[in-house]
């Protein structure tokens, strides 16, 4: 027909089909939630990821192109505790579909399956852009994504009924690969136990805690602030008196000020991303993520222990 | 026979077995029941001395894992030292149990009915023009040499029940002889289940008509009102009480069709039954040379009614662009039977680095164009009583023509640098001159510095030239706070 030949190479274009199908239209605010819902419901659902890998989560355009994603969604999986809170409801204003309202069975808000660290006790935002519920960036702990793989799995079975025995498999098998996963990752990290790795922003509590490294020191003076020269100052002289001698970064975050601080320090910058896909060949795969995450990590860590004076 | 007996035997046998069957099975699930019962105690307790423990001044902020803090109260397993961890799959979901120690947030966050937040604009500065306030065409814009409230603006906003989302913004300002104005600016509720794919918004709203009209002025990217939006739509932008549907077409990319019915008349409805320029020169009840008149809504026909269509494309995975069109017809109050029509294109083209920190860099480039075609009546006026009319205007149609253009570059994080063309001219009637028609332009660049997302502060240069008036120089040092819930963004 005219008007499909006509359509066809914008639906194309934009990803999207022209003929309903019935695979489990998933849509996840990050790329870490949709990782999951991947390896939970394989090729039984159509996963679409809002944010990219490489971008803040905090700051998403909320363009139209996504109201029309959220339109047709069967699932939306959130992060909630207000990772999202910027971008996400101006969206969901227009959205128009009750299949992913609060409390409808195809809404996943990730936050609830775990418990959340730093819930500041109280609200003022002369510390910085504090996080009401607490600390969002929880997926970096695998046992958060088991819980939150748990969950999805839950709406999964839900919505499709017919397919859920293949989801409680696929689940399975997802434990059973973080499981066995994470013996390797804590073996990797062991040796580095207490270790003190200086980050550009807190998003690494949860990591730090399930792998017994100390991530608390900031080029961030509060959260949401840029750097200024008297805190760059005071994190130099921490890392000197505590031999931190490793710098994450994101692929967002500003690499110059990293790099000039591990100049002046000895130190070395690694490249993490929080997200599967931010560094390229983890794109779509929880575990790829992981491994690269913890690799790099532990490489650093090692090569600046070799290099200490 | 032995099988008759067996048989006998059996029934009671097996009752007996379920019975025993039943107590286990009872005695399991209270033994399951009252280890929930103390793991939720245990887990409530570890709970309360974790965030006792948090509030001790030596954990600031952010308590480093290993050295001072012990494990957390987790039920999924703690990072082994050596040799296997735990199965994950051992890994329990813990609902946060409440403790009289948690943050209680009153209002926002998810945690109340209503999210409330307040922003407050405003500006200092000054311009060679003598009639600042007819140089400012926005109601809110900076209106004198010195300090001007620009806007004061409180909003409420939540779900009113699974239905329906209710929004409020009373925004109040002081004008030029200290007078606070205050005004319900929006009030509406819009539907949250409609099936179809349809929305409904009623109450009191700013009309969807371009890009600008709809949204307050602490969201804009400039100072003060582009030209054409303040000449068309008026100082206070075009809003009434009225209704609205929306439809979001089955198109694979976005698309969406507004209609709207609202009231015509009123100091909101500038160039329809509208009243004065703006409530700056209150009581200055001519427009176009011509006197406002009493004009009853009669009909139907008497409503403002505005139709807009808006398409969405992503050109790359960080470009975006949005193409609307809107148009707006009412009836006008210089005559028994004059209407006006408004038409409008509106166009945003942004790029946003994929790897952008806070919404940084950017680059967004927005234009608006408009026309408006104005039935005025006749009206003549005699002065001093001679006879002879001073004024004598024959009934003519008034095109006027308009538009902005302008590009905002984030180049780095907080920092927006900004330059924005303003055009209107009026194709000429028998009323001349006629600063609210004749050609006017004006260049306004920008630097904009957000310190976060809930301040700002911004330099904004206009160089101002009028037809029959000439040119003029302003400059303005914009200032904003925000308190309260977090905004979210729309594009």
């Amino acid at each position: 027909m005219k008007t499909k030949s006509f359509l066809y190479p914008i639906a194309l274009a934009i990803g999207l089909p022209l003929t309903a199908h019935a695979k489990l239209n998933v849509v996840a605010t990050t790329p870490d939630f949709a990782a999951v819902a991947k390896a939970i419901g394989g090729d039984r659902v159509e996963v679409t990821a809002l944010a990219k890998p490489t971008e803040d989560p905090h700051f998403v355009d909320a363009k139209p192109s996504l109201i029309l994603k959220l339109n047709k969604a069967d699932v939306l999986i959130e992060g909630g505790a207000e990772l999202e809170i910027g971008w996400l409801p101006a969206l969901l204003q227009g959205v128009r579909n009750p299949r992913i309202a609060i409390g409808a069975p195809g809404r996943v808000r990730a936050s609830e399956a775990v418990e959340l660290v730093e819930v500041p006790a109280t609200l003022d935002r002369s510390q910085g852009d504090l996080h009401a519920m607490g600390n969002p960036h929880f997926m970096t702990d695998p046992v958060n994504a088991v819980l939150v793989a748990r969950r999805i799995a839950d709406a999964f079975c839900r919505l499709d009924t017919a397919s859920s025995e293949a989801y409680r498999a696929n689940l399975k098998k997802f434990e059973a690969t973080v499981d066995s996963k994470l013996v390797e990752w804590q073996k990797l990290l062991a040796p580095f136990k207490g270790q003190r790795v200086v980050a550009y922003h807190n998003s690494w509590p949860y990591f730090a805690r399930r792998f017994g490294l100390q991530i608390d020191l900031f080029l961030e003076p509060k959260p949401g602030l840029p750097p200024t020269p008297a805190h760059i100052a005071d994190v130099m002289t921490k890392m000197k008196e505590s031999g931190a001698r490793v710098i994450i970064v994101q692929p967002y975050l500003n690499r110059h000020t990293a790099e000039s601080v591990a100049r002046n320090t000895g130190a070395v910058v690694v490249d993490v991303a929080s997200f599967p896909g931010g560094i390229k060949g983890t794109e779509d795969d929880y575990v790829k993520f992981m491994d690269h995450l913890v690799t790099s990590l532990a490489n650093a860590l090692s090569q600046s222990a070799a290099n200490k004076p | 026979m032995p099988a008759v007996a067996l048989r006998a035997q059996e029934p009671d046998q097996a009752t007996q077995i379920q019975q025993l069957q039943q107590q286990l099975r009872k005695i399991q699930e209270n033994f399951e029941e009252t280890l929930r019962q103390q793991r939720q105690q245990i887990e409530a307790l570890q709970k309360q001395i974790d965030a006792l423990q948090a509030k001790t001044p030596a954990g600031a902020t952010y308590q480093p894992p290993v050295a001072t803090s012990p494990p957390p109260a987790t039920a999924s397993p703690p990072p082994a030292e050596s040799g296997p961890p735990k199965e994950v799959s051992q890994a329990q979901e813990t609902k946060p149990a409440w403790s009289p120690t948690s943050p209680i947030t009153l209002i926002g966050g998810q945690r109340s009915y209503l999210n409330l937040s307040f922003d407050a604009l405003f500006a200092a500065g000054g311009s060679t023009a003598d009639d600042i306030p007819h140089l400012q065409l926005g109601g809110h814009d900076p209106v004198q040499r010195g300090f001007t409230a620009q806007n004061l603006e409180t909003v409420f906003e939540g779900y009113v029940d699974p239905y329906f989302r209710g929004q409020a913004s009373l925004v109040g300002h002081i004008a030029p002889d200290g007078d606070f104005h205050f005004e319900a600016e929006e009030a509406y509720l819009e539907t949250i289940a409609l099936p179809a794919n349809l929305q409904v918004k009623a109450g009191q709203f700013l009309t969807e008509f371009g890009r600008i009209n709809p949204t307050h002025p602490h969201t804009w990217s400039f100072v003060d009102a582009p030209l054409v939006v303040g000449r068309f739509l008026g100082a206070e932008g075009l809003r009434n009480p009225g209704a609205r549907v929306s439809w979001i077409a089955p198109t694979p990319f976005y698309s969406e069709l507004f209609f709207a019915v609202q009231n015509s008349q009123g100091a909101t409805a500038y160039s329809f039954r509208g009243s004065g320029h703006s409530h700056d020169h209150e009581g200055d009840d001519l427009i176009f040379g011509r006197e406002r008149i009493e004009r009853e809504t009669d009909h139907l026909g008497d409503m403002l009614f505005t139709p807009r269509y808006a398409v969405s494309f992503d050109l790359t995975e960080n470009q975006t662009l949005l193409v609307g069109a809107s148009a707006t017809f009412g009836p006008n109050n210089t005559g028994q039977d004059t209407d006006t029509q408004i038409f409008g294109m509106d166009f945003l083209w942004k790029w946003k680095s994929p790897r952008h920190h806070a919404g940084f860099p950017f680059v967004a480039w927005q234009t608006e164009v408009m026309a408006r075609r104005f039935e005025a009546g006749a009206f003549a006026f005699d002065e001093n009583g001679d006879g002879m009319p001073e004024v004598d205007l024959p009934r003519e149609t008034l095109w006027d023509y308009g538009l902005y253009s302008q590009l905002t570059w984030g180049f780095q994080k907080g920092w927006v640098v900004g330059l924005r063309g303003d055009w209107v001219s009026g194709e000429r009637g028998a009323f001349y001159p006629d600063p609210d028609r004749d050609t006017r332009w004006r260049i306004s660049p920008n630097l904009t510095w957000y310190p976060t997302e809930f301040s700002k502060l911004r330099l904004q240069y206009n160089y101002d030239d009028r037809e029959n008036i000439g040119v003029d120089h302003s400059v303005w040092l914009q200032f904003e706070f925000m308190l309260g819930a977090h905004a979210a963004h729309k594009f």
